[in-house]
């Protein structure tokens, strides 16, 4: 019981100040068991009740010597036990108000005296008593220390043998169980009652995140969690910890107090004793008062936070609401059709919020209403300037009303915005700034003769509403003003109701309206917020063709960003306009009224444009595929309509972006037509073709394929023509990544298009250049193409673009140069240029990415320039940089600097600088690792760096003997080509013989010496030599 | 009526019909008759369907309401103007209204729509067929000021050579930029729906047609 004991007890003592048991429910429920467990105990352990506790339990009871009856010698102010020890001690003694117990059959005893208050006694048993289990066993088995465990009790008590000691160890095990038992009682409790839970911490504190940094506006400096290890149930607390309720230590830096550190945990949020300077260790104890969450406590620390998060508020909170609003997203697009509702559900989210947070301090913030007040303030404002301008006593409601919804709304969508900002496709979801036209502004005339219209649209009968729809068609709804006109004067909402009766023609003319409008960023999200998306995706099962078109339609306008997409999905659209696609098979339905009549390829046309917007979506595309969209693409892929290819091979573009997709499009024979439409004279076809090879050509044998198809004439011709970039860049792509297979590359070089890429080196957009220097790295493979590069002077712009930022870039740029570099009459010009420098310098390029590539880069250069030894050493601290590098972290940079490190050590000069750098001990430190790359160029670096001075007798030291023996075990020819050259280097020193030798490597070896590679069975055999020498050695010495 | 004149019947009427097939004829031919119902046949007595009986048909069937368009669609099948929908007006005016293409049914429509038959639907024709097309706002001042405005809308889009009425040619181009000013001024051709309800009874079988 001591653990659970303890842990309870001084969780709430903590809590608390005062060292007392709080009567909290977690508490009752422990008591209780225990008393439950003292109580049986008599019965249950006749025996082990009789033990005599090693010191008794002592505390102040409140019982009255009077209430003890037969077994009890009672006097006034004393009660003695009848019962005594061996030594004619009571083992009750009560002394008012003292009271000593000395075994668990008086405790049991006592605890049916006191009846109605044994819970007191029992608290006050414990409380008096802070690690009762030392008292009864003795402090050996104390288990105030929190790494006491039953191993240790039990390895104290079978170290005597006594009868005794056989006893205490029942008790101790009884203890035990019970301890167990209270501290899943505990866990059971607190997972119930908890009211901050992890994930609302994480959310608070990644909201909070958002708001944080430099600057005046934001809420805080920063905001960090203390550990980055978060444990699967979310807490980052330590186990030990959590059981206390514990979540996680914040350390927040508000703009005007100093850094406090913070826990969170289940109970709330307090102020800890902070990290400890020495061990970095947290201070767990409580150190302020206890505050219901993060944004409580922290305007209560910061006036500042307190101010800016009033500013920022609104934001914060509809951050908060969105989150939880989020998992019901299905639900609220009903309760968005009526603008009232909403809001009241604004204010409920609100109220749930807090409730979600801490339950039993319910309240509301003051903030929020206080927020849309002002805002509906402001509408009133409006309002009466609006209704000046139409000189009308009254108007509809529903604008204003949406108004607010709007506004409200877009405030939430703001934050939305904010916080999916790492999303990969959050790049189209732009956040226009809403233009809604101010009342006093001066508004066009198209605002008052569209509001007019939209007057007859609500008021009218079929026959008006066509005339009104017809009408408003005549605006020019490609233009802003028109567009934001209808929404602000209510006509959308009207249009999208439209879309909810039988009328056909009214359905039609409200889609081509919404068509047009929703080309408009604004709109699109209008429309979703009006719940327009169902209703469309709906209109997708209508039975006339032309209905079927517009819908699609306007869904491809609209899925333009995230949360419509989410809604096309979550209403079923991905599987209906799939169905779209497959048009042949609707060929059987009656035949329709031309008025109604569109054709099949058009409908399907149509499905394509919709699916081409939701694919941009990861789910969707998923979904599409699910619903069996790709062999529909296939088919469509046939026909020879540009204005179907278009969105068809857009679709499959942005879903090769999904491996299975790849597979898929590799199944259904799709390159072929891909590659057909290449030679189509559409550029944006060409584009998106030339696009989806790109993304496809990852995989080998669709690059054959795109070969065998004859792909690679058209990629080729195309880089020829450079005026359309986003056709360049996507043409250039998919050859960098068909380039990747030889035969490939060698029909290029028929095609000329080397040269050409060569050409494109210059003068080009990032995107381009990217994907040119990336088919340029991978040609240059070849030495013919390297000539081919040099001698079309492609060497001077590679090296230039070393100096550039861009990432990837880079990435291929060095690669391409060191590439090059292999010939060296290319690393004259590379080395003229300063290419080397600028490489070395990319060594400190923050993206490990760049700096693993720079490393590679400069293995052929320093192997290939003159006086390469020299060059190295001329560069000022960059064989200081180089081996520093061995720090990192990242595989890749480490094998590629092992590389590097090998070439450099070939310098003798070089080498002893490398070795005063340090570079045994670090390269010694890498040497337990699995990675085959880094085992490979790992070996080789220590093999090389065994040359200077007592450089083998070092790797020895540091241990790397061992771990090297190991990787002859590997699968890897290469790395135990590698390894065996460098044991056979360490084999030089007779300490590393014996180590190797303890570690088994001469039976490893001896098999290496059988292998077909000749450099291996050298190396292997030598160092066989080596260690076999020595034990000769050895042997001759013992016996001289 | 015997078979044989029937037989003769429905190929003089199939020959002058582009639309219907011999079947379908012959099953409009029995609605036709079951619809006049046991008036026999007599020299020179004309039978044919009435205004009333034609005009429920339009209301039950392909749900018009407004009398004044359905009085004017039983003119458009009543070619000979005789005040009843004899058995060749009926074939015919029901191969326009059902199946006629959009040149055919942009006459059929207009000649609806041209109350007086001058030609030209004016302005007063628009405002009379139009007065109850717009909700009644007992606020507004005018009650006729909407229509008006509506009319004056109408004759925007439509009326392309601006002389305030609209001629046959400004209603057709007007109709082939945009389909749906077919009905600018009222439902005088049936919904899809209940056309597809109709042709699928009436085609369905020769014997039944009892709800009309």
């Amino acid at each position: 019981m001591g653990e659970a004991l303890t842990k309870s007890a001084q969780w709430t003592a903590a809590g608390h100040g005062t060292r007392t048991l709080e009567i909290t429910p977690l508490n009752e429920v422990i008591l209780k068991e225990i008393m439950m467990f003292v109580e049986s105990f008599i019965y249950k352990y006749p025996q082990e009740a009789k033990y005599v506790f090693v010191e008794p339990l002592e505390w102040k009871t409140n019982l009255d010597p009077s209430a003890f009856e037969s077994g009890y010698i009672v006097s006034e102010t004393t009660v003695k036990s009848e019962e005594v020890d061996e030594s004619g001690q009571p083992l009750l003694f009560l002394s008012v108000p003292h009271i000593k117990i000395r075994n668990f059959g008086q405790l049991s005893r006592l605890l049916l005296i006191a009846k109605d208050t044994k819970l007191k006694e029992a608290q006050a048993c414990i409380e008096a008593n802070r690690d009762p289990v030392a008292k009864i066993l003795g402090l050996d088995y104390n288990t105030v220390k929190e790494d006491t465990s039953t191993v240790n009790i039990l390895d104290k008590i079978t170290k005597d043998e006594d009868s005794e000691s056989e006893m205490k160890m029942k008790i101790a095990m009884l203890l035990r169980q019970l301890d167990v038992h209270l501290l899943n009682h505990c866990l059971k409790h607190i997972s119930l009652q908890i009211s901050l839970n992890p994930t609302s911490v994480k959310n608070d504190i990644e909201l909070l995140k958002n708001f944080s940094g430099k600057g005046e506006q934001t809420v805080l400096e920063s905001i960090d969690y203390t550990s980055d290890y978060e444990f699967s149930n979310g807490c980052r607390a330590p186990p030990w910890r959590q059981i206390h309720g514990e979540i996680c230590y914040v350390l927040v830096k508000p703009h005007d107090v100093e850094t406090l550190c913070i826990t969170c945990s289940a109970e709330g949020v307090f102020l800890n004793g902070g990290k400890t300077d020495d061990e970095g260790e947290i201070d767990y104890e409580r150190k302020g008062e206890l505050y219901k969450d993060l944004v409580t406590f922290l305007k209560e620390k910061s006036a500042k936070f307190s101010e800016n998060m009033s500013k920022q508020g609104i934001k914060f909170r509809n951050a908060q609401k969105k989150e939880k609003e989020e998992p019901t997203n299905e639900l609220p697009e009903k309760e968005e059709a009526a603008p009232v509702q909403k809001a009241i559900t604004l204010e409920k989210n609100q109220i749930n919020f807090g409730k979600s947070q801490m339950t039993k301090r319910l309240e509301p913030s003051l903030n929020w209403k206080a927020t849309v007040d002002f805002k509906e303030h402001r509408n009133l404002l409006r309002d009466p300037q609006v209704e000046k301008h139409r000189g009308k006593p009254e108007r509809s409601g529903p604008p204003v009303l949406c108004g607010r919804a709007q506004l409200a709304r877009k405030s939430t969508e703001k934050t939305e915005e904010i916080v999916s900002e790492s999303s990969s496709e959050s790049e189209e979801d732009e956040e226009p700034s809403d233009h809604r036209q101010e009342a006093n502004a001066d508004l066009p005339s198209e605002y008052w003769q569209i509001q007019k219209v939209v007057k007859y649209l609500k008021g009218g009968n079929q026959t008006a509403t066509v005339i009104a729809l017809c009408s408003m068609k005549d605006f020019n709804l490609a233009q802003e003003t028109c567009q934001l006109a209808i929404r602000d004067v209510g006509g959308l909402e009207v249009l999208i109701n439209l879309l909810d009766t039988d009328e056909v023609k009214c359905k039609i003319g409200s889609l081509k309206i919404l068509m047009e409008i929703s080309h408009n960023p604004q709109i699109r999200r209008n429309i979703v917020d009006l719940g327009g998306l169902p209703i469309m995706v709906n209109i997708l099962d209508s039975p006339h063709k032309s209905l079927k078109c517009l819908a699609a339609e306007t869904i491809a306008n609209v899925a333009k960003f995230r949360r419509a997409r989410r809604a096309v999905r979550h209403h079923g659209g991905i599987t209906k306009l799939v169905a779209l696609l497959d048009c042949g098979k609707s060929s059987a339905e009656p035949a329709q009224p031309s008025l109604y009549d569109a054709r099949d390829v058009d409908v399907a046309r149509c499905g394509a444009l919709a699916l081409w917007s939701c694919s941009r979506s990861y789910a969707n595309k998923e979904a599409i595929r699910k619903a069996g969209g790709i062999p529909l693409l296939a088919r469509l892929l046939k026909t020879s309509h540009e204005n179907m290819l278009i969105p068809v091979v857009g679709t499959l573009q942005e879903c090769a972006s999904e491996e299975n997709y790849r597979a898929a499009i590799k199944a259904e024979r799709i390159i072929e037509d891909l590659v057909k439409n290449l030679n189509s004279t559409n550029e944006q076809l060409q584009e998106h073709c030339a696009m989806a090879i790109y993304q496809c050509a990852e995989d080998e044998e669709t690059r054959d394929l795109v070969r065998l198809h004859g792909g690679l004439k058209p990629l080729a011709s195309l880089l020829n023509n450079t005026d359309n970039k986003e056709r360049l860049a996507a043409v250039t792509g998919a050859i960098w990544k068909c380039s990747m297979s030889k035969e490939n590359v060698t029909k290029f070089r028929e095609y000329k298009a080397i040269e050409t890429l060569v050409e494109l080196l210059t003068d080009q957009p990032e995107e381009v250049l990217v994907n040119v220097v990336g088919a340029l790295g991978e040609c240059c493979q070849e030495y013919e193409n390297r000539v081919l590069v040099r001698k079309c002077g492609g060497i001077q712009p590679l090296v230039k673009l070393l100096v550039g930022t861009n990432q990837a870039l880079l990435v291929n740029v060095t690669k391409a140069v060191g590439a090059c570099a292999v010939e060296p009459e290319s690393m004259m010009t590379i080395d003229r240029l300063d290419g080397v420098r600028l490489l070395w310098s990319l060594l400190k390029n923050p993206h490990p990415e760049v700096k693993a590539s720079a490393a590679w880069a400069l293995c052929p250069c320093i192997q290939n320039a003159k006086d390469s030894g020299e060059m190295v050493r001329s560069f000022v601290g960059g064989l200081e940089l180089v081996v520093n590098l061995l720090k990192s972290d990242n595989k890749e940079v480490l094998a590629s600097v092992c590389a590097a490190i090998t070439n450099i050590a070939k310098d003798q000069e070089n080498l002893a600088v490398i070795t005063d750098h340090g570079v045994v001990p670090l390269l010694s430190k890498l040497a337990n690792t699995n990675n085959d790359k880094l085992r490979h160029h790992l070996a080789e670096a220590i093999s090389c760096c065994c040359m200077w001075g007592r450089n083998r007798v070092a790797f020895g030291e540091y241990k790397a003997v061992a771990p090297l023996v190991r990787y002859l075990k590997s699968n890897d020819p290469s790395v135990h080509r590698a390894t065996a050259q460098a044991l056979y280097q360490l084999s030089e020193e007779a300490d590393n013989c014996i180590t190797m030798h303890e570690n088994g490597a001469v039976k490893l070896l001896l098999h290496m010496v059988g292998s077909p590679d000749q450099d291996l069975q050298e190396a292997a055999a030598g160092c066989i030599s080596n260690i076999r020498r020595l034990a000769l050695a050895t042997e001759k010495a013992r016996y001289t | 009526m015997s078979r044989k004149k029937l037989q003769k019947l429905t190929d003089t009427l199939t020959k002058n019909c582009k639309h219907f097939n011999t079947f379908e004829v012959e099953c409009l031919i029995n609605l036709f008759y079951k619809l006049v119902g046991d008036v026999t046949e007599r020299q020179g007595m004309v039978i044919g369907i009435d205004r009333n009986t034609f005009r429920n048909i339009l209301h039950m069937t392909f749900g018009m309401t407004d009398d004044m368009i359905m009085d004017r669609v039983f003119r458009g099948f009543d070619k000979d103007n005789d005040g009843c929908i004899n058995v060749s007006e009926w074939i015919y005016g029901l191969s326009v209204f059902l199946r006629g293409t959009l040149e055919e049914k942009m006459k059929y429509c207009f000649e609806v729509f041209d109350l007086n038959g001058d030609g030209f639907i004016s302005k007063d024709e628009m405002f009379h067929m139009l007065k109850n097309s717009l909700l009644k706002q007992p606020s507004e001042e005018d009650p006729d000021e909407g229509i008006k405005d509506l009319v004056e809308i109408t004759l925007k889009k439509m009326d392309h050579d601006h002389d305030g009425k609209l001629s046959f040619s400004d209603y057709e181009q007007s109709v082939r930029e945009e389909t749906l000013l077919l009905e600018a001024f009222g439902p005088c051709l049936p919904d899809p729906k209940s056309q597809m309800e109709f042709e699928a009874h009436v085609f369905k079988d020769t014997d039944e047609f009892n709800d009309i």
